[in-house]
């Protein structure tokens, strides 16, 4: 079945079982690195993408239930040349070790931060609470994520 | 991020095809040889695994100068998250003298780089910075391009001058200048490394010892990054992998028609207890396994998991003496005080973030793989037995996956991935699920540990008594034991043997704490040798190894955790009993400069108030708070830290809060600071997680930890300590690794500030609110002598 998907700003129509999850079809028909699957339960985030505003998990999203949304993955929010100011500040606080969390540490916390511009710190750690995170470089996300709010909110 | 390969290596591979033969004929720069550098390796040291490698004694194998002055560097030491790919470099541009920026790194990819084993319990500092291997190449490098150049200038190589990859003559005309490329580029060295070659001593280091940012940073924030999950094959099919519903089961029968109807089914695939499926897209794959009704056996059972501590003690067992002063019983009859008491320490998993994945592509009598694996030589050969391959036809890529702290799925799924590609004869990516990653990897083993001391009448420890029981089955599989995790297993290949042996043999050998199973404080002596960080001297260090009905391996700090949470403790119990503080009487036991003075420079930074645990004037309700102290000589040798921790406990919910972690680390020269802080971090915080929550689970047939649901890890969310790092720099000392140092005693440091707070000892990990209010529960009645 052709579906039309709106992902980084580009519809693109992709042939596939309408069950699959968005997931699949990110990372397998659109070829994207951003999203990854972690547990494919929707437990960990790591597959997380923006739709419509809301941060989803994509590993247990059914493609067709995403149709014509706008989707953002992290690739979609800036390059290694110019990265968005929320990836800056996970460089500067060199806030990450694999890197494999980082769509559902840095997706999370720009979509709520995206509606809660005056989020409180301990908003923000509330916010993450479903995001996992191995290497546990947490001091570091927290730090990158509270250094953009506030720099987003100026 | 993709290796970025320099354009001789580019050529160089196109010329040679894949196979080592082939690439050796091949002709540019690069030129990989492999003749055995074992004259190189230390003979004592840090080497506790045992799983090095033999590198290379030939210099083009390690570092090639291309006709652009680019330098390519080639290192069997991977990253996987721990920033050493950054650090590697660093080290290159160090020792050459050239610019950060004009250095290539490739990293464990057998048709390419040395053999340098497995990268694994921090032995990449001490492997590759010292004095061999990387370190040695790139110094031998410049010492040989020093050399061409005063043959060029017709002198002496002294008085000149490396700089930025051009050598000048520092008093002569400036017209005595040359550039590396000027001197080799696109030619090779062919010399062997020169172990009288000088590495710069830490004090000159500009590139070395500096915060350099990790260079695969801005491509993993922004999603560029290619994990090994990302790679993708023309032509490439998609597998997944049915494993057994309980340990031990074996295939009765398949019924392929029952997957029939799933779209794009290409494959099922059988091989003894091995069964997986091959589809053209992923989903299919997954959907295909979990349809396929396989029928199994009965599994062989497992023990009651509530008697787990109990019954491994009752088990066959393969014993081993590391010390025995032969006087243990002795003194401790004539103590004037006993103390004893048992820990526990459960089987974690490494529970990576992403289940496992591989590609593979067998064609014929030749396979690409492309794998997470930290082993990338011994993947390469293990693979090729059970392809029925030659091992010089087997190419490993190592490309990065999740964050495995050890030995996570990524060895077997590489397995999957080529037994399904060769039943096919295309390329197949296989992806484990998470039930599939977590019911089946090599856990870390699951300890219970009795100890006792004896106290002379100055409350002085005289004798020291450890004994443990450990599981174990399987483990890396090495070079040539696939059968060391499940798929090879399921594949009809035997772990690695098991012999009980009991009475152990007298220990032999100089004291080797590699698994940090003696405790700091005794003095190791074994013959003339005394190899203990400590002063007790009626010692005795004796392990019960048994045969675990789960895979285990090393899992970060393996058995160096379990083993320190249960010295630390009872190190802690002791000060508590005779009243002393923990610091001092961890001090006055101490025969160890470098680790007193990480203890020192913990307590410092702590604002450490010297007291006996508890502390006194605590409430029995309500939120107390407390302190407690925990060192380590990491391996032994490789890397000394004590740490602090401050816990708020709530009394009524049991729930433990840790405010702030000190850390005061000490690994030699430190290459790269922000790095090892990173390091100390995770660590530290990955410590708690396993402290607090993680515990592996089995019912009477089957692991039920199977997701983030049944096994519990401390999600992004919880409240974070505040954590100070103090690093201790020893620019006149080897480098050792600093990987896993920090993780190893923060067990032991909650635990004594839960009691600090409370007067409640935990001796079992985790701490979970009902263990915690069980012991709160059992305080008034709790006895240690």
């Amino acid at each position: 079945m052709a579906i039309t998907l709106k992902v980084n700003g580009r519809s693109q129509s992709v042939d596939v079982d309408p069950a699959t999850p968005l997931l699949y079809v990110l990372s397998d028909d659109l070829a994207l690195h951003g999203p990854k699957f972690g547990c494919g339960l929707g437990q960990c985030g790591a597959c997380t993408v923006i739709s419509n505003g809301q941060a989803i998990r994509s590993c247990v999203t059914p493609v067709s239930t995403v149709a014509n949304a706008e989707i953002r993955t992290l690739e979609g929010l800036g390059t290694p040349e110019k990265p968005h100011p929320i990836q800056q500040a996970f460089i500067d606080e060199q806030a990450a070790q694999c890197g494999f969390c980082l769509s559902g540490v840095i997706l999370t916390a720009k979509a709520f931060l995206d509606k809660n511009p005056k989020a409180s710190e301990q908003q923000i750690q509330q916010a993450l609470s479903g995001v996992l995170c191995r290497c546990y470089v947490n001091v570091r996300m927290l730090k990158a994520v509270n250094r953009y709010a506030k720099e987003a909110a100026r | 991020m993709k290796t970025r390969l320099t354009s001789d290596a580019r050529r160089a591979l196109a010329d040679a095809g894949f196979t080592r033969r082939a690439f050796l004929k091949g002709s540019g720069a690069l030129i990989v040889t492999f003749a055995s550098a074992a004259t190189f390796d230390r003979v004592n040291g840090v080497f506790a695994q045992g799983f090095n490698g033999t590198g290379s004694n030939r210099l083009d194998s390690w570092i090639a100068i291309g006709q652009d002055g680019i330098v390519t560097a080639y290192t069997g030491k991977c990253d996987f998250g721990q920033g050493l790919y950054t650090a590697q470099m660093q080290l290159v541009a160090e020792e050459l003298n050239v610019p950060f920026d004009r250095v290539r790194l490739i990293q464990c990819d057998t048709s390419m780089t040395p053999d340098q084993g497995t990268t694994s319990g921090q032995q990449s500092h001490p492997t590759n910075f010292n004095t061999t291997n990387l370190a040695l190449a790139a110094a031998t490098a410049r010492e040989t391009l020093l050399q061409l150049a005063a043959a060029r200038f017709g002198g002496s190589a002294n008085g000149l001058v490396a700089k930025e990859g051009v050598i000048s003559a520092s008093d002569g005309p400036s017209s005595r200048r040359v550039s590396y490329a000027e001197l080799i580029g696109g030619k090779k060295f062919e010399v062997q490394l020169d172990p009288k070659a000088r590495r710069k001593h830490p004090r000159e280091w500009t590139v070395l010892g500096t915060a350099v940012a990790r260079v695969d940073m801005r491509d993993m924030v922004t999603g560029r990054f290619e994990f090994v999950h990302n790679v993708r094959v023309p032509g490439m099919l998609h597998g997944a992998v049915v494993r057994p519903p309980s340990v031990g089961a074996t295939v009765m029968g398949v019924d392929e028609s029952s997957v029939r109807d799933v779209p794009g089914l290409v494959n099922v695939v059988v091989k003894q207890n091995f069964v997986g499926v091959v589809t053209q897209k992923p989903w299919h794959a997954m959907q295909a396994a979990s349809r396929l009704k396989v029928s199994w056996s009965a599994g062989t059972g497992l023990p009651s998991q509530r008697d787990a501590y109990q019954q491994i003690r009752t088990q066959p067992a393969a014993d081993t003496l590391l010390v025995d002063s032969g006087d243990v019983d002795a003194t401790l009859k004539s103590a004037a005080t006993v103390v004893r008491a048992t820990y526990q320490h459960p089987y974690q998993m490494h529970g990576s973030i992403g289940s496992s994945c591989a590609v593979a592509d067998v064609q014929g009598d030749k396979a690409t793989l492309w794998s997470a694996t930290q082993s990338a030589y011994p993947t390469r050969n293990t693979t090729a037995t059970l392809l029925g391959l030659k091992q010089e036809n087997v190419r490993v890529i190592y490309t990065r996956g999740a964050g495995c702290y050890g030995i996570n799925g990524a060895d077997t799924v590489t397995y999957d991935a080529a037994m399904l590609s060769q039943a096919v004869g295309k390329p197949v990516r296989v992806q484990l699920s998470r039930k599939d990653e977590m019911a089946w990897e090599n856990y870390g083993n699951l300890f219970a540990i009795d100890q006792r001391i004896g106290l002379d009448a100055k409350n002085n420890i005289i004798v020291w008594d450890y004994e443990a029981w450990s599981a174990a089955r399987g483990g890396r599989p090495g070079y040539n034991t696939p059968g060391n995790v499940v798929t090879g297993s399921l594949l009809g290949l035997n772990p690695a043997g098991f012999t009980p042996r009991s009475p152990a043999p007298p220990p032999s050998q100089p004291l080797n704490n590699g698994s940090n199973t003696a405790p700091s404080y005794i003095a190791g002596r074994v013959r003339d040798s005394q190899n203990g960080a400590g002063i007790v001297r009626s010692e005795r260090v004796l392990s019960h190894r048994v045969r675990s009905p789960f895979f285990t391996g090393p899992l970060r700090a393996p058995e160096r955790l379990q083993n320190t949470f249960a010295h630390e403790s009872f190190m802690d119990e002791i000060a508590a009993h005779v009243k002393a503080d923990p610091v001092e009487y961890r001090l006055r036991h101490l025969n160890h400069a470098r680790l007193s003075a990480a203890i020192r420079a913990a307590a410092k930074a702590a604002n450490w108030q010297t007291r006996p645990s508890p502390r006194p004037g605590q409430r029995e309700t309500g939120v107390a708070s407390g302190r407690g102290i925990a060192c380590v000589c990491y391996e032994g040798d490789n890397g000394y830290v004590a740490m602090i921790a401050d816990v708020d406990v709530d009394q009524a919910s049991g729930q433990v809060r840790v405010t702030r972690l000190v850390v005061a680390q000490d690994c030699g020269p430190i290459s790269n600071p922000d790095g090892m802080r990173n390091q100390i971090e995770g660590g530290a915080i990955q410590g708690m997680s396993r402290a607090l929550g993680e515990e592996v689970t089995w019912d009477a047939e089957k692991v039920t930890s199977i997701d983030w649901r049944t096994y519990h890890p401390l999600p992004l969310g919880f409240a974070i300590p505040k954590i100070e790092t103090v690093l201790i720099n020893q620019p006149d000392v080897e480098a050792c690794g600093s990987g896993e140092t920090a993780i190893t005693v923060v067990a032991a440091a909650i635990g004594n500030a839960i009691f600090d707070a409370t007067g409640a000892r935990i001796r079992t990990v985790p701490f979970t609110p009902e263990r915690v209010k069980a012991a709160l529960a059992a305080r008034r009645s709790q006895s240690t002598a």
